[in-house]
């Protein structure tokens, strides 16, 4: 295997990292409640104009926007949750794609009015320059994005399969009856749920922004992504959605390099395509 | 009942006149054709995704092939754009069936993220392919060479065109809803596991339904087209085509005939409106408007506008039946 190919797998991976944390919170929602989140990228949108502006206003980097989105986005989440979900969640499924994509419109077209159409981006030296380790290219942006992303997806993912609050959350999301019967509340844990998708999607945000020009679209192209990451992956599982994200960012990377980059789109949505075919649930979703 | 109909006269003379009642203005005559065109297209799209419950959000995909079919009939052949409709059509019907064999066993939400894939995808290709005029599109005539090609200065001539276009799509729909294929629709909507346990062949009517809504969609393409006489791949193939169908029918009410309608009467103007009174830096306050009535609706009706007057209707006829039981 040539250098270049290994080069180009390593930054697949590192997108792919990033890919599985801004569709875990999509995932997570999905299983939970059954809920299709069309604003999703518009909350990654926000992360990324968190990160901008903490830095325009007060010069800040990563340190500082990382945990700044995590809270904002996540509030955000909950206060989703209460106002529109958990009244529009029970109802028919138009309902939801209804009631989300007017949020989508609404979170998109404020931060067009609030912060204008222009293309916004940091200054590429922010988490530090390239570097070469063992004669492959890394970008410290790109490093900072996969290794964070990689860590705090499977973070979440611990979290859910391994901790008694991933339990009550699990409870709720096979019979929130039942739960309720055992001393669970699940508006509390749809909530948290909310909250959880929301600072995941909200790091995600800010450390994209990093390496990537922030504007007020910016979230309909990422959701598009977010959605095939979590069908393929498989709906609810966290752990498919990072398999699957690394899948499709070394696909994405391979194929831009082996065919060209207008077809990375078209490979990555054709594998899509066929493993719904074959496996309609997903790579790791409940039959 | 006498009132009813004198309604029904009132409307269908209103919609008539609409035009001559706003001759002096091109703006709302404009409006008027555009309510029209997107009323086929989220009632085409009803009929897969409200009727039969499939909620398709990759609709575009058939909108596009009307539209280019219609352009490259006059790019490559001469010919006027219209004549493309009906290629675009069978076309559609076609892909439909590619596209439905598969993706119409998902359920749920598996289906409608199938159906985003599968848009985006021919959106790309759209966008690689010189045949298709690549990123920048394609343009039907500049000048019309005659009455054939549809290309009006006037809205006026393009809002009956939709108008009868609409009304046939209409009729043939309420058809569907009285005949057999309404009854399977509706079974397999509320419970698809019971209407096949029941003898309908639910794959076979799903696909049904979705090559049709598929031809009418095209149908919506093709006269987009003759109207703005231009398509690329975002207008033709683009996500917001598909969700703005979806999004039309869910605020009027799904699975209902006039759903689609009463959803674009409202967003139609909406969006219209505040593009042309506010351009540049105001643009993004009104979507932001737009959004949250969106959301209100959603939060407050989940079942549409048109369930508000459904559940005036049910109570009246709950109380009739029991005035019956009485007289019984």
């Amino acid at each position: 295997m040539s250098m270049t190919l290994v080069q180009v797998v390593v930054s697949g991976l590192l997108l792919g990292a990033v890919y599985a944390l801004f569709s875990s919170g999509l995932t997570l929602i999905w299983g939970m409640m059954n809920v299709v989140n069309f604003a999703h990228g518009d909350f990654v949108m926000l992360g990324m104009y968190t990160a901008v502006m903490i830095w325009t206003a007060l010069g800040g980097g990563p340190w500082a926007s990382v945990p700044a989105a995590a809270m904002l986005i996540a509030t955000l989440g909950i206060a989703s949750y209460f106002l529109l979900v958990r009244h529009i969640m029970r109802g028919p499924m138009l309902a939801q794609i209804l009631g989300t994509f007017g949020l989508a419109l609404f979170l998109r077209y404020g931060a067009l009015w609030t912060f204008g159409a222009n293309f916004k981006t940091l200054p590429d030296d922010l988490v530090g320059h390239s570097f070469i380790l063992a004669g492959i290219r890394f970008e410290g942006a790109r490093v900072l994005a996969g290794v964070v992303g990689l860590a705090v997806t499977l973070a979440l993912h611990l979290l859910l399969t391994r901790t008694a609050i991933g339990s009550r959350m699990l409870a709720v999301s096979e019979d929130a009856t039942a739960a309720q019967l055992m001393g669970i509340r699940p508006q509390r844990m749809q909530a948290l749920a909310w909250g959880m998708a929301g600072a995941a999607t909200g790091i995600a945000g800010a450390l994209i922004a990093t390496f990537f020009y922030t504007s007020p679209t910016v979230g309909e192209t990422l959701a598009i992504v977010a959605f095939v990451t979590v069908s393929f992956g498989g709906f609810g599982s966290v752990l498919g959605a990072l398999v699957a994200g690394l899948i499709i960012g070394v696909v994405e990377s391979l194929s831009a390099y082996l065919i060209g980059p207008v077809y990375k789109d078209v490979i990555v949505y054709i594998l899509f395509v066929l493993v719904l075919w074959f496996r309609p649930q997903g790579l790791m979703g409940k039959a | 009942m006498t009132r009813y109909r004198l309604l029904q006269i009132v409307l269908v003379v209103l919609v008539l006149a609409y035009p001559l009642v706003v001759a002096g203005s091109p703006v709302w005559a404009r409006l008027g054709a555009l309510v029209l065109l997107a009323a086929i297209g989220a009632s085409a799209w009803n009929i897969v995704g409200g009727y039969a419950g499939q909620v398709s959000v990759g609709h575009s995909v058939f909108f596009g092939i009307g539209a280019y079919s219609a352009v490259v009939t006059y790019t490559y052949l001469g010919l006027p754009p219209i004549a493309g409709a009906p290629i675009g059509m069978a076309l559609s019907v076609l892909v439909a069936a590619v596209i439905g064999v598969p993706t119409l066993k998902l359920s749920g939400h598996y289906f409608s993220m199938a159906t985003i894939a599968v848009a985006e995808l021919v959106r790309v290709l759209s966008s690689t392919s010189e045949f298709l005029g690549g990123a920048q599109g394609l343009g039907g005539p500049p000048v019309p060479r005659g009455v054939l090609d549809l290309s009006f200065i006037s809205a006026t001539p393009y809002y009956y065109i939709f108008l009868a276009v609409l009304a046939g799509l209409l009729w043939l729909t309420h058809m569907i809803e009285r005949g057999r294929m309404g009854f399977y629709l509706r079974a397999i909507k509320d419970s698809e596991r019971a209407a096949r346990s029941l003898g309908v062949s639910a794959g076979r009517y799903k696909l049904y339904a979705y090559m049709l809504s598929a031809a009418f969609t095209a149908l919506a393409g093709s006269l987009y087209l003759t109207m703005f006489g231009f398509v690329d791949p975002e207008s033709g193939f683009g996500i917001l085509i598909s969700v703005k169908m979806v999004v039309m029918a869910a605020l009027g009410g799904a699975g209902q005939l006039f759903g689609p309608l009463v959803g674009a009467l409202i967003l139609v103007p909406l969006e219209e409106l505040s593009n042309s009174y506010l351009g540049g830096q105001g643009a993004g306050l009104t979507f932001v408007v737009y959004g949250a009535i969106i959301v209100i609706i959603a939060r407050f009706l989940p079942s549409g506008l048109l369930s508000l007057f459904q559940r005036r209707r049910q109570v009246t006829s709950r109380a009739s039946k029991t005035v019956d039981g009485h007289a019984d």
